[in-house]
């Protein structure tokens, strides 16, 4: 592992923090009365818009997992609707668990369905893009030791950091301060936005800072 | 000594309940009393002050009024008079309101807003402490001085029909009663029409003169079916009714006598959205007081708003309308315009005969009362009526005077408040010293708790416990010598009164070394871990390494029950504690789907195969290892389809992986069943619609459904006698039901009446004791002939399966599906997650914890002591009985945290690998039962001037000690159980 990988991995983190702030302000110019808090369904589609377009053109760009081999067209093609099946079958089983949770079932379903969304952008879109729609590399990837680059402990780290943001996020629901961000889901979006980036500046931190413990398999 | 860890739990626990016990003494003040008794001499009244003389009237005043009628109906909110409500609805007492001859108030009740306290509160003035909530069922004959009691010595008749608490309360005051039980809470009719009979004869009758009629009906409505109910509307509209009958009575009876009459109209208190009451909710808590009189009469154009008073002012008002003595206890003022439209001379007495009153009782009370800005103002009025009283019999009769009398009675109304407000602070006073001698109890036992707990987690079986050693040691009696004498400098200069102080010197003492002697173990125990340090280490090495640190359950956990006892300090998490728990379950669930997934999809067989391979003898085990090399067989996702071994693990497989998203989805029903909480409780949820009365049938097939799974789940691990008995017994939970019109039979749609089921719930009460004594002499039996460990195993089924019979009983019918989920969890997870996962036994005592906790408010419990089912206490008894009754309540309460617990005990004498197990769950119960009633003392203590403090925190802090004390229960009974591992090896040291 060299010193360029990690700078690789900052500015690629670097632009995927921008693009959570651009989804903030970008909206305004053409929205009108564009706020977090009062217009938060349409700020949750402009963030995973963003988002999973900067994941598209990190994927497409530096191509970090070099195994990818070349292959036929039909193949990208399953591919790509593979990840999109993936995709979508992660948004419903994350609204299933917000239901499990308590979230309303019959009332405020755009909400939570929205929040499965953005959530599953910032959890399953980077594994898509990284490990491909492969269960197994998955599961190899969020267990003990089973990491096998920087590319994928950042993910691992972005991603349990994001779930944990929008856990804690949920904290503030039940206090009676009558807020307007204890408003379901608005709490829990804003705490997996903050855990997802707060995973995006920790983890090439991290990285440096166990340089010289990490040894990976691979490389 | 040494000790087994669950008997040293068990032990550290019971004195945990002895320094809560103190604690709470400590912390719900005793009220403000009055030093004389009452009644024991009549004090001569208090004379009118006259500057230089003294005056010539010193008799109470003549009373204003010659009969007074009290209504005080139940749960009567301030918007069922003067809301919207009272104009649609009540229109008669609307016009008295707003036109006829009346004041009207909205007085404030103090929580608990629970019935008795609050008529005590309206008769004496002065506050029931909070414990009165827990006396509420049981009346016992109210001691203090108050208007009832005052009015008999004055020989006035006094004649009463409605809830018989006042009966209980006042006995033999009346000269004629009637009084109705709220026995059923279904019942609205009867219960008022028994108080209406009555009406007719009495009013047309002269011959008293106090007539106190307390309707219950529109409580009961309220209970059912809450505030938006029809019902309702029909029961003001009766009550309106009533209103007109007597205020015309008393119009007619006022012709003949020629002096006014007085007619109360009051509510004891009022009732939240969900239609119950004992919170402090401003639904609750306000409540319409309507005074009618002839002598109110007013001008047309004299509009009168109804004002803020508090319900305590009531007692000092009929006492000065009736011409008695003010209750000695009162904390309540006048209700000036009453009495403002007397002569000058006779409104500055009544003034004066309060406030000397109040300002006695702030002397009796308060030891520096003479800085008391009240008693200030009051010393001033005094001398300022004593002036005026030189005026006046000087015969001068000028505008000056009535001026000057208007000042002194503005003055005198000032001290009275400023006065009556000291009091109520006052009120709220704790006795710290009781309070940290607690603290410091419970606290010694947490630390002594968390010091042993390395030794218990590797597996010691006895813990050694230095105790003779330091209770003969220099320290200990230092220590006591110390502490008591900071108890004898404590109580001879104690300000206000101390529950420790007035114990007797030898309980003292036995307090006080108990503390030292803690004090004294700890230091020892600490002094001996220090010493030993080196060797724990490697102990600690040794153990630490096969385990490779925490996993992520254990980290959940310890994260977890972390997080949770730091949540009791905001009141908002207190009020939701459900929330956190279902959060919290919930979370674990996903941690666990999480490891099932981890252990069956990556290569972690091997682990579990060895563990198989230490112990092949359960069926569970066997079929996992079957699991395990279908596993190796065949790729994931193929499973099914394997090798026909593997078709059968597949299968466990699966169910293992859907394992906790069952246990998920049962909890995410269950959260629907019944809504909790403050923010939640007034949401429709599925309880509601199954108790609401054109949903019986539903609700009588689920009632059905929910205890055929009960017996299915609960009867497999009994002996054939007790199959029959728990299906004949549930056969009967059923019949009761059905006998007391909670549920239908499919045969017998139409309702029939209605009994009480005494005898059903008695048929119930006969298996439910069968089950439990068969249980018993199983364990007897494994613990005196040492046979093989089935025996005991399934004694202790036969003891759970004994609770969910009771617990059947006693739940609601619409929770009888809280029940039969109860048992299938546990399945699920005793199959599928603790068995194949092969869970520490701590883990699987803080799981068994959480789901406990969870269930407890899955049942429709809260923080709050409105949501407690006391009718569970009242099935199968025809009378109240106080033993049966409060054991049945709070079983009926804490049916989840024991039932998990029994099944904790059960599991671990089934599953367990080693003898020591037992103790240590006994152990980690008693740790992590501890822990949040520690910290929740001291959060309460440092938080004891909140302002939720009465309404949020006090009821939580009953709940906590009475947790504890139920923990302290099941401790007792985990150590009874597994004696036989240890009682060898006492008997061999003794000899």
């Amino acid at each position: 592992m060299k010193d360029t990988d990690i700078k690789t991995l900052l500015y690629a983190h670097f632009l995927c923090i921008f693009s959570v702030i651009l989804s903030v302000l970008i909206p305004s110019f053409f929205v009108e009365d564009f706020s977090i808090l009062d217009t938060h369904l349409t700020w949750l589609c402009f963030c995973s818009l963003f988002v999973t377009s900067i994941n598209l053109v990190l994927y497409l760009v530096p191509k970090p997992n070099s195994s990818s081999k070349r292959s036929s067209l039909s193949h990208k093609v399953t591919r790509f609707l593979k990840c999109c099946v993936y995709f979508l079958v992660s948004c419903f089983s994350f609204h299933v668990i917000f239901v499990l949770y308590g979230a309303p079932l019959f009332e405020l379903v755009l909400e939570t369905f929205l929040f499965a969304v953005i959530l599953s952008t910032f959890t399953t879109v980077p594994c898509l893009c990284l490990l491909g729609p492969n269960l197994k590399a998955w599961l190899r990837v969020f267990s003990k030791n089973g990491v096998t680059s920087i590319w994928e402990n950042s993910l691992q780290i972005t991603t349990i950091s994001s779930f944990v943001g929008a856990w804690f996020g949920a904290f503030p629901i039940p206090l009676d301060w009558e807020r307007p961000w204890q408003v379901w889901p608005i709490s829990c979006t804003v705490g997996a936005t903050f855990g997802y980036v707060a995973g995006l500046v920790i983890s090439p931190l991290w990285i440096y800072w166990n340089r010289k413990q990490l040894t990976y398999k691979n490389n | 000594m040494r000790l087994g860890s669950g008997a040293f739990a068990a032990i550290c626990v019971a004195v945990e309940v002895l320094g809560v016990a103190i604690f709470l003494r400590g912390f719900f003040p005793a009220s403000v009393r009055s030093s004389s008794r009452a009644g024991l001499q009549a004090e001569p009244p208090a004379p009118e002050p006259l500057a230089g003389a003294s005056s010539n009237w010193s008799k109470l005043p003549l009373p204003l009024f010659s009969k007074a009628v009290i209504v005080l109906i139940d749960a009567l909110r301030d918007d069922f008079v003067f809301g919207s409500k009272g104009a649609r609805y009540m229109p008669f007492t609307t016009y008295l309101v707003g036109k006829g001859p009346s004041h009207s108030f909205v007085a404030e009740a103090k929580p608990p807003t629970v019935t008795m306290p609050r008529i005590k509160a309206l008769m004496t003035g002065s506050l029931p402490g909070f414990v009165d909530v827990i006396r509420n069922l049981n009346s016992p004959a109210l001691l203090e001085d108050n208007v009832i009691r005052q009015a008999k010595a004055a020989g006035k008749r006094m004649i009463f029909y409605g809830d018989e608490t006042w009966v209980k309360l006042f006995p033999k005051h009346f000269v004629e009663y009637d009084g109705t039980t709220s026995f059923f809470v279904s019942d609205y009719t009867e219960v008022d029409n028994n108080v209406t009979r009555h009406l007719e004869k009495v009013l047309q009758r002269g011959d008293w003169d106090m007539l106190i009629l307390h309707y219950l009906g529109l409580d009961h409505i309220g209970h059912v079916s809450g505030p938006e109910s029809p019902l309702i509307g029909r029961k003001l509209r009766e009550m309106d009714g009533v209103l007109m009958k007597i205020h015309t009575a008393l119009l007619t009876k006022e012709r003949e006598t020629l002096s006014p009459n007085l007619l109360v109209l009051c509510g004891d208190h009022g009732m939240s959205e969900t239609g119950s009451h004992g919170a402090a909710s401003a639904e609750e808590v306000r409540t319409p007081l309507v005074l009618v009189s002839s002598a109110f009469e007013r001008k047309p154009d004299d509009i009168r708003h109804p004002t803020q008073v508090q319900q305590t002012d009531l007692a000092a008002t009929l006492a000065v309308g009736l011409g008695l003595p003010i209750p000695k206890d009162s904390i309540g003022s006048l209700l000036f315009p009453v009495v403002e439209r007397r002569p000058m001379r006779e409104q500055l007495r009544f003034l004066h005969l309060n406030a000397i009153q109040l300002s006695r009782l702030l002397q009796e009370n308060v030891p520096s009362y003479e800085k008391d800005p009240g008693f200030e103002q009051f010393m001033m009025a005094e001398r300022l009526h004593g002036n005026w009283v030189k005026l006046h019999l000087e015969e001068d009769r000028s505008g000056a005077l009535l001026n000057l009398g208007t000042k002194v009675a503005r003055q005198y109304l000032g001290a009275l408040r400023t006065l009556s407000l000291a009091l109520s602070v006052h009120v709220a006073q704790y006795d710290i010293y009781s309070m940290a001698v607690g603290v410091i109890i419970v606290l010694e036992t947490l630390i002594l708790l968390l010091l042993s707990t390395p030794q218990v987690l590797h597996r010691r079986a006895e813990l050694e416990m230095p105790l003779s050693s330091p209770l003969f040691s220099l320290l200990f009696y230092l220590m006591f010598l110390i502490l008591s004498a900071i108890h004898v400098v404590v109580c001879t200069s104690a300000e206000s009164s101390c529950y420790l102080c007035s114990l007797p010197w030898l309980v003292a003492g036995g307090v006080m070394v108990l503390v030292s002697a803690l004090l004294c173990v700890i230091v020892s125990t600490l002094a001996r871990m220090v010493m030993d340090s080196t060797s724990l280490w490697k102990v600690q090495q040794s153990a630490a390494h096969p385990c490779s640190g925490w996993s992520e359950v254990g980290l959940l956990l310890l994260l977890g029950t972390v997080g949770h006892v730091l949540s009791l300090g905001a009141s908002s998490f207190v009020e939701e504690e459900h929330q956190t728990w279902y959060f919290l379950v919930n979370t674990l669930c996903l941690a666990l789907s999480q490891e099932t997934c981890r252990s069956y999809f990556l290569g972690d067989d091997s682990e579990l195969q060895r563990c198989f391979h230490t112990q092949p003898g359960t069926v569970g085990a066997n079929c996992m290892q079957q699991a395990c090399t279908a596993c190796e067989a065949s790729k994931p996702g193929q499973a099914s389809k394997g090798l026909p071994s593997g078709a059968r693990g597949g299968h466990t497989r699966w169910a293992v992986l859907a394992g906790p998203w069952l246990v998920l989805a049962c909890c995410r029903l269950l959260r629907s069943l019944n809504h909790t909480g403050v923010q939640g409780a007034h949401r429709p949820d599925l309880g509601h619609w199954l108790t609401s009365s054109s949903h019986k049938m539903e609700l009588s097939y689920l009632a059905a459904l929910s205890l055929l799974v009960i017996f299915m789940l609960a009867q497999r691990g009994c002996s054939p006698m007790s199959k029959v008995a728990l299906a004949l017994g549930l056969l009967g939970v059923f019949c009761y039901r059905a006998a007391i019109g909670n549920l239908l039979f499919p045969w017998q749609p139409a309702n029939k009446g209605i009994s009480k089921g005494i005898l059903e719930a008695r048929f119930v009460y006969v298996f439910v004791l069968g089950i439990l004594f068969t249980g018993t002499k199983d364990l007897l039996k494994s613990q005196v002939i040492a046979t093989d460990f089935k025996v005991k195993t399934v004694g202790l089924w036969e003891l759970y399966t004994g609770l969910v019979l009771l617990a059947a009983l006693l739940l609601r019918p619409h929770n009888h599906p809280v029940l039969a989920f109860s048992l299938l969890i546990q399945t699920i997870m005793t199959k599928f997650i603790w068995k194949p996962l092969r869970h520490d036994v701590a883990e699987i005592t803080v799981m068994h914890y959480w789901f406990g906790q969870a269930f407890f408010y899955f049942q429709g419990n809260s923080n709050n002591i409105a949501t407690i089912d006391i009718s569970a206490g009242f099935v199968g008894l025809d009378t109240y009985m106080e033993i049966p009754a409060t054991l049945l309540t709070v079983f009926g309460t804490y049916v989840g945290p024991v039932l998990w617990a029994v099944h904790l005990a059960h599991f671990l004498s089934a599953e367990a690998s080693s003898d020591s197990a037992m103790g240590c769950a006994c152990f980690c119960y008693a740790l992590i039962c501890s822990v949040p009633v520690a910290t929740y003392i001291i959060l309460v203590t440092s938080l004891r001037y909140h302002l939720f403090i009465w309404s949020v925190f006090s009821p939580k802090l009953l709940y906590e000690g009475m947790h504890l004390l139920i923990t302290a229960a099941l401790c007792v009974l985990f150590t009874a159980t597994d004696q036989t591992g240890h009682a060898r090896p006492w008997t061999k040291m003794d000899a």
